[in-house]
């Protein structure tokens, strides 16, 4: 099976939008995103980091508390929120904010699923306060020195671009 | 211009589907205006509007020719929006692919389960 791509856009002024497709029903993903011994198996972030604190009360206004850990410095990231809509297995929307501010004010995130054929579409999308902090989010990627490569660009674009141009 | 204002210029030149695929048109090679123009259907100056947005951002220039000014992508202020993306996309990456292996055992779980 050819390997799923995640595709990441900007939407408007402040969102970014994540899709990805998983080989599962999205009872299986949506669980994956709501029980916390499973969160914790794959929410780790880059190599080297744990999770070392994963509480989620997943229920209309409980709170969800995520922290991880880098195992070489022993350094932590700490974030939290509160889920605002629950509907099992399509859709859960919750705030998010995190303990060390990178970006101004809160973010809410909704994660929508949808089953086809036993394959599910994930789409995530993060809605920031404001443009400049949904800005800033796309500003910290900047301060580390990551080569590009054309594939990649290549990438975007394809996942960008219409296949055919319609009159705008 | 400071990087993050820069930044937002080649965003919001990018958030157009034309202006995409102008780009994506550019970076098989330059092109004059009509060129750019022939496959969308769509004005000169409708077409030339967009390229100014995305001279604007710095994301293509303009050629010495005199009669055929070609437009072509500056790709360097391109990698630029593409460096955050990378590093956002090579997180999320390495979460789903985690998360694509738990799946799995998941659906073993579930059809032994079923089986017993």
């Amino acid at each position: 099976m050819k390997r799923a791509a995640l595709k990441i856009t900007t939407q408007g002024d402040r969102e970014l939008v994540m899709t990805r497709e998983f080989d599962a029903p999205r009872k299986l993903v949506y669980d994956a995103h709501t029980k916390p011994e499973l969160v914790k198996r794959w929410l780790l972030g880059p190599e080297g980091w744990s999770m070392p604190v994963c509480e989620m009360d997943v229920r209309v206004g409980g709170k969800y508390r995520w922290v991880w850990r880098n195992n070489t410095d022993g350094s932590e990231m700490g974030m939290g929120g509160t889920y605002r809509e629950v509907q099992a297995p399509e859709r859960l929307v919750a705030t998010e904010r995190f303990d060390e501010a990178w970006y101004p004010g809160e973010a809410l995130n909704t994660l929508v699923l949808v089953e086809k054929t036993g394959r599910t579409t994930l789409t995530q999308t993060m809605r920031y306060e404001s443009k400049e902090a949904r800005d800033a989010v796309i500003k910290s990627g900047m301060e580390k020195g990551v080569t590009a490569s054309y594939d990649r660009l290549e990438d975007l674009l394809a996942s960008s671009a219409p296949s055919s141009v319609a009159r705008s | 211009m400071q990087a993050p204002h820069r930044l937002d210029a080649i965003f919001a030149a990018l958030a157009d589907p034309t202006r995409r695929a102008i780009i994506a048109r550019l970076a098989a090679g330059q092109a004059s205006v009509t060129e750019l123009a022939e496959p969308f259907d769509m004005s000169q100056p409708a077409i030339s509007k967009h390229l100014k947005v995305l001279e604007r951002a710095g994301l293509i220039s303009r050629g010495r020719e005199a009669q055929r000014r070609p437009r072509r992508l500056e790709a360097k202020r391109l990698a630029e929006a593409d460096k955050w993306l990378e590093r956002y996309r090579r997180l999320w990456e390495g979460n789903y692919r985690r998360l694509d292996a738990l799946l799995d055992e998941l659906k073993t779980q579930e059809k032994e389960r079923k089986r017993q």
